[in-house]
């Protein structure tokens, strides 16, 4: 992993920990982004933490581009004696795989597709070697994810699966991307699972999607009244595979404002994960559902 | 203290600074495209200069007064009218309650700020009252004005009428519009080549221009250095793993064509991007219309810097020209 700097303009400096993803390039970088808030550098105006990289926003008026890039330089060798373990929760995500919703889209689209004679799921499945959607679908939610980046539109959350590289699920976006994505699609693109917290464009393969609200600007929904937007990176997510009945059911709940999703606290220690990935996984599972 | 939408024009939004701090969430900055418009409109009514105004892009809206106001209108050349009588831009007027301010068609630049003494009194959502569509964040019900709106004004009778920001501190893009870039973020991931044919050729604002972005066309597509993909990128060579985009960032998806974003962007995504447009260019990109002729100019940081500074000694004569 080598960090490198750059000048995003004259307001921002970019910072990528690694150009391609893992859990050590995100603990790293959710490391200097808390180092850079605690440390109050005058003229920060926004600390934006991705899932490889992050973002500074500062105003040159009150500092010095070159002095803004030798203060997050310094933080750097704090950052990486940083602990990588995090106190998170873990939350079950419901999710209607193969909904008529977004089939209804995904067909509208076809012809910006890959594959435009199947569907998103049979093209994942096939280049991901599964024999089947449903084999994949099986694939996509019986480990649990990491929400590494919080971003895109308000409150979308970008999800990395915990489970060794080889046997991480990856897919193109498609060839160009669609004008409408229906409101709380599962989608995936590169190795990120993601939610979409509203409708609008977007680019990636759709699966599926969720009854559960995750952006309420009006914050009525019955766990967003605290704050509007739901994710945070570091939460973990696990899919619950649900059919229509249960669907329709859950969005009635999250509707009338009396869903209350299946959430637990827990720690998550990336050299313990990394020494037993599926030991830890059990373990949270056990968090999640009660021993 | 109110004004009632008889006709919102095309697109009209409640726009003040804007709404820092929940970038990391996916919550855009939004706030006016050309903050210098909306700064300059607000000061000329007695408003402070972020005081929340009207945004109007190429088509003016029709406003029937509830009660007597100050307004000014700044950015396009787009004239004003009080019950039919001309008023002069980057000009205070007096409106009347039960008068009707409507406008000409746009003659040049995209945008008009229309400043009212009081400020506009919307809730604000986060810290602004910014218009922010796809969030359903800020203005009226988190949307653009429909007709027929209610929007309500803060106290205050508004400063005098006539006061005016002289001709030679407005401020509009040339032609061919020039916008300077600071080449960084993920420029190393293209061809020498094309890094220069991007500076060389002539682009020409596309018809997807708004306020999440501005897309140019007419040059020569990028090429990128050859390399393997990183893992969870993507497969295509302008992808990267998703990341954060600066305000002002350029990104040319597939390499074919520059888009760059503005205040109501996407927060971050999986396009590279080659560099961003200075801070100092950013209001002008608010006032092209499509099909304007743009060149992009490469500038360094002691540069991007110098244009910041003369960007603010125009604000601090314009404050003082109205103070």
């Amino acid at each position: 992993m080598k960090t490198r700097y750059t000048f995003g303009g004259d307001e921002h400096i970019f910072v990528e920990m690694d150009e391609e993803m893992s859990l050590d390039a995100f603990f790293k970088s959710l490391s200097m982004t808390n180092a850079v808030r605690a440390a109050q550098i005058d003229g920060v105006t926004e600390v934006c933490p991705a899932n490889a990289s992050f973002q500074v926003k500062f105003d040159p008026d009150r500092i010095k581009p070159d002095d803004m890039l030798a203060e997050l330089k310094a933080l750097e060798a704090v950052a990486e004696k940083a602990e990588k373990r995090l106190n998170t929760r873990i939350i079950e995500i419901p999710v209607f795989y193969q909904d008529p919703w977004t089939h209804e889209t995904l067909m509208r689209f076809r012809e910006r597709h890959q594959d435009p004679e199947g569907t998103d799921l049979d093209y994942a499945a096939r280049i991901n070697g599964y024999d089947s959607a449903a084999d994949f679908i099986t694939a996509h939610h019986s480990s649990p994810w990491f929400v590494s980046m919080v971003g895109f539109v308000a409150g979308l959350p970008f999800l990395y699966q915990l489970v060794e590289r080889e046997r991480q699920l990856e897919v193109p976006k498609y060839l160009r991307p669609r004008t409408d994505t229906p409101k709380q699609t599962v989608g995936y693109g590169g190795c990120f699972s993601c939610i979409y917290s509203v409708r609008g464009a977007g680019g990636y393969q759709m699966f599926g999607i969720t009854p559960m609200t995750i952006y309420d600007p009006a914050q009525t929904t019955s766990y967003l009244r605290d704050f509007m937007v739901f994710f945070s990176p570091g939460d973990i997510v696990k899919w619950k595979p649900i059919d229509r009945t249960e669907y329709d059911a859950t969005l009635a709940d999250v509707e009338a404002n009396r869903y209350e999703p299946l959430i637990k606290e827990v720690a998550f220690d990336l050299t313990a994960f990394n020494a037993d990935i599926d030991g830890y996984n059990a373990k949270l599972m056990e968090a999640l559902h009660g021993v | 203290m109110a004004f009632k939408v008889v006709n919102p024009g095309l697109l009209s939004t409640v726009q003040d600074l804007g709404r820092p701090g929940y970038f990391h969430l996916g919550i855009p900055i939004s706030g006016a495209m050309d903050r210098f418009a909306l700064r300059a409109a607000n000061l000329m009514v007695g408003n402070d200069e972020g005081a929340a105004a009207l945004e109007c892009v190429f088509l003016g809206p029709q406003l029937e007064f509830e009660s007597d106001a100050t307004v000014a209108v700044t950015g396009a050349d787009m004239p004003a009218r009080v019950d039919g009588e001309e008023k002069p831009g980057w000009t205070a007027f007096k409106v009347r309650a039960g008068q009707l301010l409507t406008f000409d068609y746009l003659k040049a630049g995209a945008r008009i700020y229309i400043a009212i003494s009081g400020g506009i009194a919307t809730p604000p959502a986060l810290g602004s009252r910014s218009t922010y569509p796809i969030g359903a964040l800020g203005g009226v019900e988190g949307r653009p004005l429909a007709v027929g709106d209610i929007v309500p004004l803060g106290e205050g009778g508004g400063a005098a009428e006539g006061r005016s920001v002289p001709e030679a501190l407005r401020r509009m893009p040339g032609a061919p519009a020039e916008l300077r870039v600071l080449p960084g973020l993920y420029w190393r991931l293209i061809t020498e080549q094309s890094g220069q044919n991007f500076f060389d050729d002539e682009w020409k604002v596309a018809p997807e221009a708004d306020r999440m972005g501005y897309r140019f066309r007419g040059g020569r597509p990028i090429e990128f250095e050859a390399r393997e993909q990183p893992f969870g990128a993507g497969s295509d060579p302008s992808n990267i793993v998703d990341g954060c985009y600066p305000y002002g960032s350029i990104q040319v998806p597939g390499g074919t064509e520059p888009i760059v974003l503005h205040r109501d962007a996407v927060s971050g995504g999986g396009y590279f991007t080659l560099g961003a447009v200075i801070s100092a260019d950013m209001d002008f990109i608010g006032q092209l219309q499509p099909h304007t002729a743009t060149r992009f100019v490469r500038v360094d940081m002691a540069a991007a810097l110098e244009a910041r500074k003369e960007r603010r000694l125009l604000l601090e004569k314009v404050r003082a020209a109205l103070s």
